[in-house]
């Protein structure tokens, strides 16, 4: 079991003046992010200015140099590497602009191996596949290798495959990057319709504003820091 | 874009005559359309008359009117409420925007604040476009896309601009 609690303080996530460098580069220099449970929150930034590592550290694939990650009331940024990988694997859903599915697998296959992973039996976690990918438009495409997909089949499959595992927190960076217009839309309708209904948390790094605009608020991180943009009238500066 | 609070802007940096005012809007803000005098110093008289500027005693000197404006307190609030508010995101707002983010670096106001502002009012509008979409007939998705697309340009305007902020500051204060 992981050492993360079910429990649902306000907010449900956390980063609290974090750093991160790489080498001598600092990617990230004191960011703080709050994100509600339930919530869909845009991170937005221009190419290099440390979005795509602060969700990173978020989700606890990298662990911040200073600075706290909460998660549900307790501190990821101090949990075991094992502990981190248990709670990607149980609690958080990915989903990137690609690589993350396996080509020479099925459609199928690929949404039912974390529901494997996760110890679910075979059957339950083919019914569970077949039924995520029914609700992704996906009908019949489940036998199909995801390899010989569409670009915008294949990234449903992995929004079906992040969601599947019924994450508290589903990570997307850049999710219809390489999509053409019209099929990302879909993918976002579809990916922003699910976990509204499932009421997954949702963190989406973009530098597209018509893919933000789905969110139901915004980010820019500029310079490793994070920026929050707020309503007229407000300070608006770098926290 | 607004011609009385632009200028009142410009007499936010100094004391100047409606010659000066002119000379500077038709630089930074004209673009191939120069204000016309006549222009100039009916707006200048009205601003005086709403107690947002001040016209000092004529000097003497030739041309239609040698009197030097200053602007009041009320006049300073007026430019730095109309720089704070974010215009109504719509297409084609580029001159106005341009006009704030130029006035401001003039001044030493947070441009920067300001764009972020304007963003933000962007991304608000855009979400409801995009709801807009996502529950409506294909017709409304066709007229929300056409905002959307629009303010979209809008805000690489606004983030090509905010990544020229400070290129733009040395620029102002050099001239």
């Amino acid at each position: 079991m992981s050492e993360i609690q079910p429990v649902t303080p306000e907010p449900l996530i956390e980063a609290r003046a974090i750093t991160k460098s790489f080498g001598r580069t600092p990617a990230l220099r004191g960011a703080s992010v709050s994100v509600g449970a339930g919530e869909i929150l845009a991170v937005m930034g221009p190419s290099g200015s440390g979005k795509s590592t602060l969700l990173h550290c978020l989700a606890g694939i990298f662990p911040p140099d200073d600075g706290e990650i909460v998660f549900g009331g307790q501190r990821l940024d101090q949990l075991s590497e094992a502990s981190r990988t248990e709670l990607r694997r149980t609690v958080f859903g990915f989903v990137f602009q690609f690589g993350q599915l396996v080509p020479e697998l099925t459609a199928a296959d690929n949404v039912a191996l974390p529901l494997l992973l996760n110890r679910v039996r075979r059957r339950a976690a083919y019914q569970e596949a077949f039924g995520w990918l029914d609700r992704l438009g996906l009908e019949g495409k489940d036998g199909r290798r995801t390899g010989e997909l569409s670009g915008g089949e294949a990234q449903r499959v992995a929004v079906a495959r992040a969601l599947a595992i019924k994450p508290r927190v589903l990570f997307a960076d850049e999710p219809t990057g390489s999509l053409d217009s019209l099929t990302g839309e879909r993918v976002m309708d579809l990916l922003v319709g699910l976990a509204r209904e499932e009421g997954t948390t949702v963190v989406l790094v973009t530098h597209d504003a018509r893919v933000a605009a789905y969110a139901e608020r915004e980010v820019v991180v500029r310079d490793g820091k994070v920026a929050t943009l707020e309503p007229s009238g407000t300070d608006g500066g770098l926290r | 874009m607004s011609v009385p609070l632009t200028l009142l802007g410009l007499l936010e940096r100094e004391p100047s005559h409606g010659y000066d005012l002119k000379r500077d809007y038709d630089r930074y803000f004209g673009r191939g359309k120069p204000l016309p005098y006549g222009q100039v110093y009916a707006t200048l008289a009205r601003l005086a008359r709403d107690g947002k500027a001040l016209a000092g005693p004529a000097e003497p000197g030739d041309g239609p009117d040698r009197k030097r404006y200053a602007i009041t307190p009320a006049g300073v609030a007026e430019v730095g409420a109309w720089l704070a508010e974010p215009a109504e995101p719509e297409p084609h707002l580029q001159t106005v925007l341009f006009a704030k983010v130029m006035l401001a670096l003039m001044l030493g106001r947070p441009a920067g604040r300001y764009l972020d502002a304007q963003r933000a009012a962007h991304l608000r509008r855009m979400r409801k476009l995009t709801e807009v979409k996502r529950a409506g007939p294909l017709v409304d998705t066709l007229l929300a896309d056409y905002g959307l697309f629009h303010l979209e340009a809008d805000l690489r305007w606004i983030d090509t601009t905010s990544a020229r902020l400070s290129e733009l500051a040395e620029m102002v204060r050099a001239s």
